[in-house]
Formats: structure tokens, sequence, C-alpha cells
């Protein structure tokens, strides 16, 4: 293993001129002697031209993805909207498929929908007294406003902080919310179903857009997951998504961020993962270090190259700092379970980061504009 | 006359990786190519990984240097584009597509050599993946990002250069290992 490792330094600086001269008389000598040096030259110089090349290629497609969402929301290439013969055929092609069975999704989709609103929605949840669901409750915003009129009103203060020593009720608060985070650009946002059970009503809203209604379309109470599709009317398409959703989990210590929205503005964390189990040993989840809040509920985790590979759903009260998010893997299953019904199967997580070769600032950028507020009353 | 010294610009900039230059021939050929791929049976997305790949064969071409481009610049991705689109049909079994008006010339050469190319990049892809950390990361850093290694030591908490250093080679090796265990040999 050593001989290996000094040979291949040996090459390497032979290649990379890094020899001096006469080292590099020696070397070439027995190059010219020895065919196994001269064999390892060849290959490991092809092999540090592949890596370059990967390196050009990798930097290429990033530029390549940005430029295509630069020129969609500037509007001066037509996609996805299209025009004229091309349209017609796009839409015969796309409806071709959906008509034969269209009648019978309506039933069907109608029944499944109320039969899922049914099946999360009875029912109080068996409280956990040690692990806190990170659901923003609206008290958060009470309380602001009464800071702000500390100064006016000393009775306000009192009825304050009543309301700061009254213990919270464990978790679900039938106001309250968390945040999501766009996985399908015809606005389908990934939460967690502890964040829409119980609710009469949703809205998402994101950096600068109004409140857009939405209603849950798969709630997976286990595993702590649902698929949320916005329905409002004003919701316009994003040309595409600029992070990727990772299949494998990340590594030990490796280090992450997450976009959320524990108060009403987007608020950036950084840390790394942990453990790879969760709460007592649970391998569905995986325990985090980093700053999170009631109302972090459901944002994503994401790793530096821009992919995300966990959902933050809950920490524990009795270790400071820990933090649990569910594995990536399960936001496919529960893609999977929902494109068993055809009204959705043609769903496409994106697949492939944009992001991967930007710096931090950008990708945040980037990002938190499909990152949502998801607010349940 | 003109308008060649600004296709020569162009390709110019795209060789240096000009965001500006790259933009522009985006936006002056991207609606061909995808006007190719629906009347052909494709999606918008595939239109958006037909186009974004002839963008790299013409990248491959001009990093070269040597390149010169004996047709307009949109000849040349709709001929690319139209090829790899035609050989996806093909592996649907559709031996047939229909033109746009665009006139195309032959380029299976170069559809083939990027083919080959794009081989080599999966897996690279993969052997980095399958590399772990903080291996992955140490020659990122090195190879990629062109870091030096006193620079690698203080970010990875290395003692000095000198362990940095043994344990990127120790790396190295082993990436060397998947990437050639993986990689279909072709003539070196």
């Amino acid at each position: 293993m050593n001989d290996d490792i000094r040979i291949l330094e040996a090459v390497e600086r032979y290649i990379t001129g890094e020899m001096s001269p006469d080292e590099r008389v020696y070397f070439e000598q027995l190059r010219k002697s020895n065919p196994e040096v001269d064999q390892a030259v060849v290959e490991h110089t092809f092999f540090l031209q592949q890596l370059s090349r990967f390196d050009e290629t990798r930097k290429i497609k990033g530029i390549l993805n940005d430029t295509h969402v630069h020129l969609a929301e500037k509007g001066e290439i037509s996609s996805p909207r299209l025009r004229g013969r091309a349209r017609v055929v796009y839409l015969y092609n796309r409806y071709k498929r959906v008509s034969m069975i269209a009648a019978s999704i309506a039933g069907i989709t109608a029944l499944t929908i109320s039969a899922l609103v049914w099946s999360f929605s009875p029912g109080k949840p068996a409280s956990n007294q040690e692990v806190t669901q990170l659901m923003r409750d609206l008290d958060h915003k009470v309380n602001r406003i009464e800071q702000q009129n500390v100064a006016l009103n000393e009775k306000i203060e009192t009825v304050k902080d009543q309301n700061q020593n009254t213990p919270k009720a464990p978790v679900i608060n039938y106001t309250g919310g968390g945040t999501g985070f766009l996985i399908d650009t015809k606005g389908y946002i990934v939460t967690n179903a502890h964040v829409v059970r119980d609710a009469r009503h949703i809205a998402v809203q994101t950096g600068g857009s109004g409140d857009l209604t939405a209603e849950v379309v798969y709630s997976d109470v286990e595993r702590d997951l649902a698929i949320i599709h916005i329905t409002d009317k004003t919701y316009k398409a994003p040309a595409s998504i600029p992070y990727a959703i990772r299949r494998s989990g990340g590594e030990l210590a490796e280090s992450i961020f997450t976009l959320g929205y524990p108060r009403n503005d987007i608020v950036y964390g950084n840390g790394y993962i942990a453990a790879r189990t969760g709460y007592n040993d649970d391998t569905l989840t995986c325990q985090l270090a980093i700053p999170a809040d009631r109302g972090n509920s459901g944002s994503p985790i994401l790793n530096r190259n821009g992919e995300i590979i966990g959902v933050i759903s809950n920490k524990q009260n009795t270790v400071e700092g820990a933090v649990f998010a569910i594995h990536s893997k399960y936001i496919f299953q529960a893609m999977a379970e929902l494109q068993k019904d055809s009204a959705y199967r043609n769903l496409k997580m994106p697949a492939v980061s944009s992001i991967r070769n930007a710096d931090r600032t950008q990708q945040v950028k980037k990002i938190s504009e499909f990152v949502y507020m998801v607010k349940v009353d | 006359m003109k308008a060649e010294l600004n296709e020569n610009f162009l390709l110019q900039g795209l060789a240096r990786n000009d965001r500006k230059a790259i933009e522009t021939i985006y936006k002056e050929n991207y609606n061909m190519i995808q006007a190719l791929v629906i009347n052909n049976n494709g999606t918008a997305e595939d239109a958006k990984d037909i186009f974004q790949e002839a963008m790299i064969v013409l990248y491959e071409k001009v990093q070269t240097g040597t390149f010169e481009l004996n047709c307009q610049i949109k000849t040349f991705i709709y001929s690319v584009g139209r090829r790899i689109w035609l050989k996806r049909l093909m592996q649907q079994n559709r031996f047939s597509l229909s033109d746009t008006d665009e006139e195309s010339i032959a380029v299976d050469d170069e559809v083939e050599d990027h083919e080959n190319r794009n081989a080599a990049f999966q897996t690279m892809e993969k052997s980095m993946g399958g590399l772990g950390e903080p291996c992955k990361s140490l020659l990122e850093a090195f190879y990629l990002q062109k870091k030096n290694m006193q620079e690698i030591a203080e970010n990875f908490g290395y003692t000095n250069a000198e362990n940095a250093k043994n344990q990127k080679y120790k790396c190295l090796l082993r990436l060397k290992k998947i990437f050639f265990s993986q990689y279909k040999n072709e003539p070196l």
C-alpha cells in the first residue's frame, strides 16, 4: 500500500511538472527502462484528464440548468407552455392516455381524497412528552405583537407573561403550521403529516406570494409525511426546481443546512448529521445537530450539493439541540404510493440538482423560493 | 460576414463558460429543439434534456481549441439534437422522425464521441459517489476546486499538510480502483 502511494505520488508530480530537473531526468530514465512505470504514467495521465473533464462537464451542466431556469422565468424560451402545432401534438400526446380513463378517475379521485381526509382526521395522536413536533403555533405571532405593545401597556405585559408561563399543551394546535417544499412544479409540496393533521383549511405562502389554498392529497401518519397540492388558481408553476431529492441518506457528520419558517420570515440553519438513527433508535429518522424551532416541521434538509436528504419532523426536549429528520427515501415511497392513483401518475420529482456548484448564498437564494410556509386552521 | 464573426464570438464565449454567450445560444436555439422533440412524441422535459446534451456536444467540441464549425451553430445543434433524439426513439422501437424545416448535417461521429464521454462522466460520478466521505470532499477540494494542501489540512482537520497529502493519495488510489473497475475499456 505504501509503495503504491509512493509510486502514485512520483507519477503525479512528474505529470504536473513538480519535479526538480534532476529528479525528472532520473524519473524519465526509470520510465524508459521500466514498462510498468511507463504504464502507470499513461494510466494516471488518462485518469487526471477524466477528472478534469468530469469537473468541466459538471460545471457546464450547472450553468445550462441555471440558464434554462433563468430564461424560462423571463419568458424568453417557451417552456413549458407551447404554441401552434407543437402544442397541439403535445396536448394530444398527453391526453391520449388520460382521456380513456378520465371518467373513472373523476369518481375514484373524489373517493380517494375523501378517504384520505377521513383516514387522518379523527383521533388525537398519542402524545410523546419527550418529543415535540416542531409546529409553529400562532402564539408566537401574538407574542410578538404583544412585545411591541409592552411599552404602551403594562397590563398586556402581564397577560403575555401568563401566556408564556402556561405550559404549551403537547403539540397539536388547531391554529398552527409548519414548513413545506415543492417536489413537483405543478404545485405539490411535501410537509409533515402532523402539520396538516386535523386541518380544516390549508394555505401556503412563500416569499412575496400571498396565501395560496392547498389540500392534502397524501398523508402517512406513521412516517409523518404528507403531500399537499396547491389548488389556488393564482399559483404560477415555476419552470423547474433547483434542488434534487436524494434516494440514499446522508453520511455521519456530513454538513447540512435547512430553510424553514419558525417565524414569519424564512430562517436558514446550518448543522451536521449527528446519528444515523433517530429517537429511540428509530430507523425512519436520523438525528441532526441543527437549530430548529416550532414551525420547522417539514423543512427540507439539504447537503452541500443542494440535494434533499431528509425532512425535519421533531426534536427531543430532554437533549439540547437534538433534532430528528425523516429520511428522504420515504419521500420516494410516499410519491410511489400517490402515483398508484392514475390522477397523480405524471408527477415528477426533480432528479438533478442544478445548484450543485453554486456557493451557499446562491443555493439558499434559489431554494428559498421553493420552500413554503404551511398554515393550517 | 458580420454574422459569422458573431457566431465565432459566441463559440469562444462558450469555450470559457461565459454565461452571456451561453444564454444567447440557448435563447436562439432552444425553441427549435423543443419543437422537434415535441413533434416527435417527446415532452418538454425531454426537450430540455436533448437540448442540453446538444449544447454539451458543442461545448466539448469548442473546448478542444482546434475545432472549426463549418456550418451555423443552429444547424449543428439541430443536427446533434436530432441525432440524439432519434437514437432515443430507436430504443423505443421507433425508427423515424419527422423533421421541422431546419437543415441538418451528418454528426454521427460527434454524437458517438459524446456518448463515450457521457459514459465516462457517469462512471466518474458513480465512483465519486461510492467513495464516501471524507475521501470524496478531500479529492474534490484538491483536484476540482484546486485548493492547496495547507488549506485542505486546515479545513479537514489534519495536523499538517503532509498528513493530508498522504490521505489524499490513499483516497486517490481507492477512487482509481473503483473507476477502472467500472470503466468500459476504450483505447487509452
